[in-house]
């Protein structure tokens, strides 16, 4: 279990008092300031509080979706974890999409360059996990002896975020989604329903380089797709081919999404032949060179939640992309 | 004259199997390296005692089984009870490759379960992610001698010189006990198991993995029924997974699983071949006043026990402890707060994955107590007559032979008394998610990451 210390995010989210909104919210705000912190005012009616609550809600949502990523390679990963990290990254976007705060923070962050329609949440950890010589992921599996489970293998940089005003759509971690896609692989050969038999085949392919193309390096576009309800396309983490072969639209921009790695995962033959990589330092390893945690992980105590907005900013730094 | 704290002026209450009031916790035994550095395969991963509480099983993440048995007691010493001594150790699952998906499958033993005694040979199933094994335990302390066609060191005599016929006799020889695994039930689960429950007909056993549940012949080892089947046909919409299951203790027709959303089914196998829908539907209304966003992670369902009697049933979500009468599906009868002061740090565990610990509970023989365990050690016993808790460590300080276990008080605000230990201050990597309580007696086993504890109660 990953000993990583904790942030400051204790209190608020989910809890009855909190004693601590007003340095977290500070510290944000500076953060936040250059990039739209007015807009969110405005549109929250400025109390400190509730902006503070939807930071610490956005921070929730960052932690879940990084979660989702790190799933464990060696080893396939908890459902059950998954399936509830799934579900409350939905219940945030939930909530999010009601509070109109959604469309606020898609404006936030996105370049001028991208329409802020139709597009998945996203941040760079999941769009660029891979190298560029596009070496199955999976296959570092071997040289991660020393590693501990949650290291992702990942670019070092948290870049910014890009996120969908459409809320149904959330984009969420690809190895996981991609465990799971290996899990329905056997499942596939087990099962009697012949629907899912069916769908592994060589148009898994096609979508691929289709995909291949329209990929970027920075944020990743989607295109133009029609808003999914939140529980299909939510349950993407648990992916399976049957993404590939679904209706298009949220499958094909999900793809581009995750397409430096997916051929390989489609690729029975790469699968089985792939080639080993370096583990590469992933968010966790950020984290932890943050923060040494040696001894047992406690509760932030208050002496130690200044240093933790300090990592904390730092990391949201990188997370929002300075 | 009892001491604890708890029973100031409780009357001594009826002799039997009791809670935890009437008498105190001593310290009995404690297995297991001392080492600070606890190497990951040597973390107990289950423990269960036999039917007659005479062995008690552990499996560890190495996919090692050890079973300890309890001596018989001396008459010289009528106030000790027998202590628990290894008997066997197997290994009895080793860590695969998955080929398909490129993935490790774990050897570490995620249940054992014991079958009810039928010949001087002892039963046990146990299981890891995938795979189930029926492993043969048998004692082995004769041995013929006076073989006619062979020498006592097996080579053969010769035809030729052979004069006289003569009887084997069985000659004693020191102990051994050889465990065999008899059956392998492979292949039939494509997600974690998380259960295994053996069926009160003594001939079937059920299996639940995440998204099904399995019903085996314990002689038939290349077909299962699935009786239970939750996943979507398409898993883009799976928002529920299965999380524990069990057969009833008396009726070989009913069986229970609970969920991630927490929920329990109960399930007639009689009804219908594929049992996807329930006889008996679980769920308490959630208290709108203290929703959150890790309301329903705290909620899943982490173990699920029957009692006894088969009367009521018991369930473990994050923070608490709840116990239905299974004829009433709306709420529980009785909830107990295992360690509530950790709702306000809820994020703080979600951050680092403590919130998805599942742990286990358990009830006394007589089904008047449950136990379960919280973190740093601690592990937490409620009566459910007196409704009287205590909440005792399982640590290496408190080890001295038949030393009472004080009782620990974790402080949740203000100022913190003497003895007591602070919320920030509890070791989250310390859990104890593993205990057992004798079907009998009051003894009970606690496995702390690495280590077995092993209590007794102090005769008064």
């Amino acid at each position: 279990m990953s000993a990583c210390t904790l942030v400051s995010v204790s209190t608020v989210l989910g809890c009855h008092s909190c004693s601590r909104i007003d340095m977290f919210s500070k510290g944000t705000k500076r953060k936040f300031s250059d990039d739209g912190d007015e807009m969110l005012d405005e549109s929250l009616a400025g109390a400190q509080v509730s902006s503070s609550y939807s930071l610490q809600r956005q921070s929730l949502l960052d932690m879940s979706l990084i979660k989702l990523q790190l799933c464990h390679m060696l080893v396939e990963p908890n459902l059950c974890r998954s399936v509830l990290i799934a579900n409350t990254v939905r219940q945030i976007q939930e909530e999010m999409t009601h509070d109109g705060s959604w469309q606020v923070v898609t404006e936030a962050f996105c370049g001028g360059s991208q329409s802020p329609s139709e597009r998945l949440v996203a941040t760079e950890v999941l769009c660029r996990s891979r190298e560029q010589d596009a070496e199955p992921k999976l296959f570092s599996v071997l040289s991660y002896e020393g590693c501990r489970e949650e290291e992702v293998v990942a670019d070092e940089t948290l870049c910014s975020v890009s996120v969908s005003d459409t809320a149904s759509n959330v984009c969420l971690s690809e190895s996981a989604r991609h465990c799971w896609e290996r899990d329905e692989l056997v499942d596939a050969d087990r099962d009697d329903e012949t629907c899912e038999s069916s769908r592994l085949g060589p148009g898994d392919d096609e979508d691929d380089d289709d995909e291949d193309d329209d990929d970027e390096d920075e944020e990743v576009d989607i295109d133009e797709e029609s808003p999914r309800d939140n529980p299909k396309t939510m349950g993407q983490v648990f992916g399976t081919f049957e993404i590939k072969n679904g209706t298009p639209g949220p499958d094909s921009a999900l793809e581009e999404l995750f397409s430096d790695v997916d051929a390989s995962y489609y690729d029975l033959d790469t699968m089985l032949t792939g080639i080993q990589s370096a583990p590469k330092m992933g968010p966790y390893d950020l984290l932890d060179s943050l923060a040494p945690s040696h001894g047992p992980p406690s509760i932030g105590s208050p002496s130690s939640c200044r240093s933790d907005l300090n990592e904390l900013d730092h990391i949201m730094e990188i997370i929002v992309g300075s | 004259m009892c001491v604890c704290s708890l029973c100031v002026s409780a009357p001594r209450a009826a002799a039997g199997v009791g809670g935890g009031n009437d008498f105190q916790w001593c310290f009995s035994q404690v297995k297991g390296a001392i080492d600070e550095d606890v190497a990951e395969a040597d973390i107990i991963s289950t423990v269960e005692f036999n039917y007659s509480g005479e062995l008690l099983a552990t499996g560890d993440k190495g996919g090692r089984v050890v079973i300890f048995q309890r001596e018989q007691e001396s008459k010289n010493r009528p106030l000790s009870r027998g202590e628990y001594n290894v008997y066997s150790t197997f290994q009895s699952h080793e860590p695969e490759f998955d080929y398909l998906k490129s993935l490790e499958i774990e050897e570490k033993i995620n249940k054992i379960r014991w079958l009810p005694q039928q010949n001087a040979a002892h039963f046990l199933l146990s299981t890891n992610d995938k795979t189930i094994k029926l492993w043969k335990i048998s004692e082995r302390d004769k041995r013929a001698e006076g073989y006619n066609l062979k020498d006592e060191d097996g080579r053969l005599r010769d035809p030729f010189r052979i004069s006289t016929l003569r009887v084997p006799v069985l000659m004693p020889m020191d102990l051994m006990v050889e465990a065999s695994p008899r059956r392998i039930f492979a292949n039939a689960h494509t997600y974690h198991i998380n259960s295994i429950s053996v069926n009160s007909d003594h001939e079937t056993y059920l299996s639940a993995d995440d998204l099904r549940i399995n019903l085996w012949h314990l002689e038939i080892t290349d077909r299962s029924f699935n009786i239970v089947d939750i996943k979507p046909a398409n898993m883009e919409e799976l928002t529920e997974v299965i999380t524990a299951a069990e057969c009833h203790p008396h009726q070989c027709n009913v069986f229970v699983y609970s969920s991630s959303k927490g929920t329990i089914r109960l399930c007639d196998m009689r009804a219908a071949a594929l049992c996807d829908r329930h006889s008996k539907f679980f769920e308490e209304p959630e208290d709108p006043s203290s929703r959150s966003f890790f309301s329903e992670i705290i909620s899943s369902i982490s173990d699920v026990k029957f009692s006894h009697s088969g009367r009521y049933m018991m369930t473990r979500d994050y923070l608490s402890v709840k116990v239905w009468d299974l004829n009433m599906e709306n709420r529980p009868v009785e909830t107990y707060q295992v360690h509530e002061y950790l709702r306000s740090k809820l994020c703080s565990l979600y951050e680092n994955d403590c919130i998805f610990d599942k742990f286990e509970c358990c009830w006394n023989g007589s089904d008047s107590a449950i136990m379960t365990g919280s973190y740093n050690n601690f592990f937490r016993m409620f009566d459910r007559n007196t409704r009287r808790d205590i909440t005792l460590e399982a640590s290496r300080e408190n080890s001295k032979p038949r030393a009472t276990l004080k009782p620990r008080k974790v402080c949740t605000g203000g100022k913190r008394k003497k003895d007591e230990i602070s919320v920030d201050s509890l070791d989250f990597n310390k859990k104890i998610l593993h205990t057992a309580w004798h079907p009998k007696e009051n003894v009970i086993a606690v496995a702390a990451t690495n280590n077995l504890y092993i209590f007794q109660d102090k005769m008064n």
